[in-house]
């Protein structure tokens, strides 16, 4: 994939914020002398994070420059994992897992209902930007599937219902209670515990 | 079923709360300094006799593992890696862990890492877990603000350095060369073995990669000894194991149990059963996506271990249990899993990164029925030209899958390709 050929309008520069720049600073100082390369993907990651989530080729440019790696490995690695997006997406981008444990327990269903709520399909981003649609991979929270993850945040035990209620709240700037969206908090079995009850 | 008292992870439901209180009132971070005043050898030692086998899926000890890794330096540092790049679908368990309890696996790099001789762990969490790198964060910042790690871990006179390294969503990383060029900043392609991490690892230094729940059990290994984690569970399938079941059960959840429970337990005594009852279950992929799935008839009696789960020809994989009842499309369920490995084949072998679409595609057809019944062979004998056949497991874990499902539900699928045959010419 050219990393130029996408039909996006591409800002001409890009640079840290004194903050981002810190936070990049402290990131580096994990790796050993030398090993600095080993820092692109977080800076990379804070670079999309100050850009409202999407990632520039002059932010992957920058991000070479820093690191003093040859533009074409930044460029591999921001095409190679797919949480680099290297296109604009929506303020929410809206992340359905339809892998084998949501399947089973309806994620049909959750993609029909987010469809419906947000009026576009799978890939496409809603008019005012607020809203990109996602399907993707396994997200590690097959026990509470189905699920989705919105920006840095998992909802999980969805059901029709409660994903538009979820997004209706988005919608209107609010922020959903994250995690579980019914009565467990987490990944215990809905029916009660079966172990760890005497809070041993 | 495996008391409480036996249990190693007390609080996998966080319902005890946050921090490092917390994780003290629970026995975390008890005696650490006099576990590694034994020494090196002796840490080894108890996690060879407890028999413990790495939780990521391949099995393999962990105590001889470590045992791999140089006694002396020849001027390299040596490296703890600790996958958390947790992908696998159906795989929920080290995400608890992260979350829940995190400093056991922070206590366990401190042992884990003075053990194999390293001053710095580096853990590679999945980019997606961002709550979960906080949690994880959050509890290594209270174990350096309490002096538990740095230059003087636990007053040990040990330094010790523990990293978190997101990943940014790719499977692959999960394979353990892959996650070390990955953790070097390059795209996660894996390697050609040997050689070995413990020879040329991370950055061409000797190194150790574990699963999270492997280094987060050896603290408790290691204060309660080897002999009680070997006297849970059965001989070469020891001690306790976090459990993830999803799809058609009643009550899906993660739960600690005994290896070697028997897979109908597990699903009765903490999952509230099969949904429609016992009788109304289709098939069980008990390891995770990548093992073959285990037909109903094998489900009543099949034992959670790995090689009880190797003898019906499946795996335990990462123990991530899927159970498909019968209203489930059992042909849809395993095409969905080829989707995923098209996806998440890394290109660098030409078996596995054309194979994969070619067998999605494939499976596609199948969905409709739309294939003629030798294909049905031709597909079993492509995924033999897959498997065995690429640098790392990947290959093989996009060909199982498929090959369970031809091995098992073979007449499902021509009654698929007969019912399509029959209303195409019922059309015509």
């Amino acid at each position: 994939m050219s990393t130029a050929s996408q039909n996006i309008e591409q800002p001409t520069s890009f640079v840290f914020s004194e903050e981002t720049l810190e936070k990049a600073n402290a990131v580096i100082a994990k790796y050993p002398e030398g090993r600095q390369q080993s820092a692109v993907m977080p800076l990379l990651d804070l670079a999309q994070r100050q850009n409202d989530n999407w990632l520039p080729v002059a932010a992957m440019d920058y991000v070479a420059d820093l690191l003093k790696m040859p533009p074409m490995k930044v460029y591999e690695v921001a095409h190679f994992y797919t949480m680099y997006n290297t296109k604009p997406v929506g303020k929410n981008h809206v992340q359905v897992c339809t892998n084998i444990s949501c399947f089973l327990r309806g994620s049909d269903k959750i993609i029909a209902a987010c469809k419906d709520t947000l009026g576009i399909g799978l890939g496409q981003t809603t008019e005012d930007g607020e809203f990109t649609l996602s399907e993707v991979e396994c997200l590690g929270a097959c026990v509470n599937a189905p699920m989705i993850q919105v920006n840095d945040d998992y909802y999980e035990d969805l059901t029709e219902e409660s994903t538009k209620a979820i997004l209706e709240a988005l919608k209107n700037g609010k922020q959903p209670k994250t995690g579980p969206q019914g009565d467990r908090q987490g990944c215990q079995p809905a029916g009660g515990l079966t172990s760890l009850k005497e809070g041993s | 079923m495996l008391k409480d008292s036996d249990r190693i992870f007390k609080n996998i439901y966080g319902l005890k709360g946050k921090g490092l209180d917390v994780a003290k009132s629970i026995g975390d971070w008890k005696d650490t300094k006099e576990i590694l005043g034994k020494g090196r050898d002796w840490i080894i030692d108890q996690v060879k006799e407890s028999g413990l086998r790495g939780r990521g899926g391949a099995g393999f000890g962990t105590g001889l593992k470590w045992s791999f890794m140089p006694k002396e330096s020849d001027g390299r540092p040596s490296y703890l890696v600790v996958n958390a790049d947790e992908g696998e679908p159906g795989t929920c368990k080290d995400r608890e862990i992260l979350r829940a309890e995190p400093h056991k696996l922070v206590e366990g790099c401190l042992i884990a890492g003075f053990a194999i001789g390293a001053h710095a762990a580096y853990i590679y969490i999945r980019g997606e877990f961002y709550r979960e790198a906080e949690a994880l964060q959050d509890a290594i910042d209270e174990a350096y603000a309490a002096g538990l790690l740095g230059e003087d871990a636990c007053g040990s006179g040990w330094k010790m350095d523990v990293y978190v390294h997101r990943g940014m969503g790719a499977y692959i990383c999960g394979e353990e060369s892959a996650l070390i060029e990955s953790l070097e900043g390059k795209k996660g392609q894996p390697r050609l073995k040997p050689p070995f991490p413990a020879g040329v690892g991370l950055y061409g230094c000797p190194t150790t990669v574990n699963n999270v729940e492997s280094i987060a059990v050896v603290p408790e290994i290691c204060r309660r000894g080897g002999d009680w984690f070997a006297s849970l569970g059965k001989p070469n399938n020891t001690g306790t194991k976090l459990f993830c079941i999803s799809g058609h059960v009643n009550n899906p959840c993660t739960v600690e149990e005994e290896m070697g429970i028997s897979l109908k337990d597990l699903l009765e005594k903490h999952c509230g059963g099969v949904i429609g009852g016992w009788d109304n279950l289709l098939g069980v992929i008990p390891g995770g996506c990548s093992v073959p799935i285990m037909p109903a008839e094998v489900c009543d009696t099949v034992t959670m271990d790995f090689d009880g789960l190797r003898s019906v020809g499946s795996g335990l994989g990462t123990a991530a249990v899927i159970v498909l009842n019968k209203e489930a499309d059992v042909v849809r369920a395993i095409t969905r899993l080829s989707r995923f490995y098209m996806h998440e084949s890394c290109g660098q072998c030409t078996p596995c990164s054309e194979g994969t679409g070619w067998m999605w595609r494939m499976m596609e057809r199948m969905v409709t029925g739309d294939m003629k019944v030798e294909e049905i062979d031709m597909l079993e004998q492509v995924t033999r030209q897959v498997e065995g056949h690429t640098i790392c497991a990947l290959g093989d874990a996009a060909a199982w899958p498929i090959q369970g499902l031809i091995r098992h539900f073979r007449p499902e699928i021509e009654k698929r390709i007969a019912d399509f045959q029959a209303s195409k010419n019922a059309a015509a």
